[in-house]
């Protein structure tokens, strides 16, 4: 007895199942073990040593930091997204191609430099500093310092998660509404933002993963000063140097799950528009 | 001004002030900053400059970050297929909640992903303690743990890049090869890799462009001993926490430079496997 027919472009069953079991291993190894090792190791010495990490004053300040600067960046990165979104888009302007590389430089940037420029501007030595100590405000080792930093590096999210759908979709439906009199607010409002909502919402949700769980680029500017300028990611590393690893991967537990409630989100989001594409059609 | 076709349809609003905004925007927070990071260094002179990269602790840093994010990325490429292939060719137990895990290292924090593969990979850690009693390898604090927590956040671009191809490529040339006598590692050699190369190269020039500038995930992992586990992101940091602005300013140009070359090269490699195929 001869096996099944099986057509020639098509792998073997064995090669397949080989294959698929590679590649969970990866997965496993590379992704999975990284996250697991997050929460046993918070967990080593038991939950209640877990919260009261977290409910620690200085981990309490960093959580309240953390709010603040995401509830500052996130909106205004998404106004800033959903205009560059806007022009490149629905309109024609020469220049545009350079305008999107600049739009997504952020994101080739090392988080570090990210933060360097921004001392180079602001800091004691840099352009500015002198202006500003002279006129007692203070950006770099404050929130405004964190705050800038930030933004630079959540630039692209939103910009870049809108920008494909809407050329895709194109501006039919814009000039539809202009021609029968819509006034440019009304045509965003009623026409353009409800096509996107979905995409929008999913760059919003990246902005602020990334803003909360920045690293780098806020470490530069922050000056590390506990409950003054420590971010939670910040807190996680003066924890784990001072070897309180209870405490710092408690904490970075808190941060791990803030991701994993983001992909599942994000999961749940292109579902959402894959439905909304599918009834439209 | 407005936008739009000149002719017949109104013109879609907006340009003017949404143009306004996004270059204020664009060039507030980005064009002004990286213009402070080009300008900064030449404060020292062209000499000075030359002298500040030319320390031989600079070039190791250099060196190790590069040469990290470079192989690193290497050994990406064919795990990056390998689960492409398994997102799209294949249907097992399990392959949805692979599709959202391979998008972890975008979400998880790098610090969080930096002292959690320290503690897998330590001496006394769940990869640790079998990788050293099995081949005797040491992987964090030094070079090789660097390379770990690159792959560790370069993947996802090498997958995320890879795998669109590989869905529009559908199963037609495969089948065509078949049909003409090609037993199947000569289409997977010769029709299926060259159609994925040139996303190969995408995906290894992104997870290169982030790996060259990660610190994060790194620095916890690396050891940062000078001259041997220091990344350059690190110099950095230690150069502007002795008010050496020029000297940090240097080492970042002399990163971007490097990204960008990179990033060409690659750019023309792919021109070269795009005419190669025609």
């Amino acid at each position: 007895m001869s096996a099944p027919v099986r057509p020639a472009h098509a792998d073997a069953p064995w090669a397949s199942a080989l294959l698929a079991g590679a590649a969970l291993l990866v997965a496993i190894v590379m992704l999975a073990l990284p996250l697991a090792a997050v929460f046993a190791e918070a967990l080593r010495r038991g939950l209640p040593v877990a919260i009261d990490a977290i409910m620690e004053e200085d981990a309490l300040a960093a959580i309240r930091l953390t709010l603040i600067i995401a509830a500052i960046t996130v909106p205004m990165n998404l106004m800033g997204g959903v205009a560059a979104a806007w022009a490149v888009a629905k309109c024609e302007f020469p220049g545009k191609r350079l305008l999107v590389t600049l739009i997504e430089l952020p994101f080739s940037v090392s988080p570090v430099i990210a933060g360097l420029i921004f001392v180079l501007i602001f800091g004691a030595k840099g352009w500015l500093g002198p202006w500003l100590q002279a006129h007692d405000i203070q950006v770099i080792f404050a929130v405004p310092g964190l705050v800038l930093a930030t933004v630079f590096v959540t630039f692209p999210f939103v910009a870049r998660t809108v920008i494909p759908l809407m050329q895709e979709q194109g501006r039919d439906e814009e000039e539809a509404a202009a021609t029968l009199g819509a006034s440019g607010p009304q045509t965003f409002w009623r026409v353009t933002l409800p096509n996107v909502k979905w995409a929008l919402l999913s760059g919003v949700l990246l902005c602020n993963a990334r803003a909360m769980g920045e690293f780098g680029a806020v470490s530069v500017v922050s000056g590390h000063i506990r409950g003054e300028t420590n971010t939670m990611p910040l807190h996680v590393e003066i924890l784990y140097n001072e070897y309180q690893f209870a405490g710092a991967f408690a904490v970075a537990a808190l941060l791990a799950l803030l991701g994993l409630v983001t992909l599942a989100a994000k999961t749940l989001l292109e579902h959402a528009a894959g439905r909304g594409a599918g009834g439209a059609a | 001004m407005a936008c739009g076709r000149p002719s017949r349809v109104a013109p879609v609003p907006g340009l003017g002030l949404t143009l306004g905004l996004t270059l204020a925007w664009v060039g507030l927070v980005v064009v002004i900053p990286l213009a402070a990071l080009a300008i900064k260094p030449w404060e020292l002179g062209v000499a000075g400059v030359a002298q500040s990269l030319a320390e031989p602790r600079v070039l190791s840093a250099l060196a190790v970050s590069f040469g990290a994010a470079l192989a690193a990325s290497i050994i990406n490429l064919p795990l990056g297929l390998l689960l492409a292939w398994a997102l799209v060719r294949l249907d097992f137990p399990g392959r949805r909640v692979l599709d959202s895990v391979i998008d972890l290292p975008f979400a998880l924090p790098t610090a969080v992903a930096g002292i959690a593969l320290t503690a897998l990979f330590a001496p006394n850690g769940w990869l640790g303690v079998p990788l050293m009693a099995a081949f005797g390898w040491q992987i964090a604090y030094t070079r090789a743990g660097i390379a770990v927590a690159l792959m560790f956040v370069g993947l996802p671009f090498i997958v995320r890049t890879v795998e669109p191809v590989l869905r529009d490529m559908g199963k037609d040339a495969e089948e065509a090869a078949a049909t003409l006598g090609a037993i199947r590692p000569q289409t997977l050699g010769r029709v299926v890799l060259p159609t994925l190369a040139p996303a190969l190269l995408t995906g290894f020039g992104l997870a290169c462009a982030r790996a060259v500038g990660e610190y994060g995930s790194v620095i916890f992992i690396a050891g940062n001993l000078p001259m041997a586990t220091e990344i350059a992101p690190l110099l950095i940091v230690i150069r502007l926490e002795q008010f050496d602005y020029a000297g940090a300013a240097a080492v970042g140009l002399a990163m971007l430079c490097l990204s960008f070359t990179i990033l060409l090269g690659l750019n023309l490699l792919q021109r070269l496997v795009r005419r190669g195929r025609r």
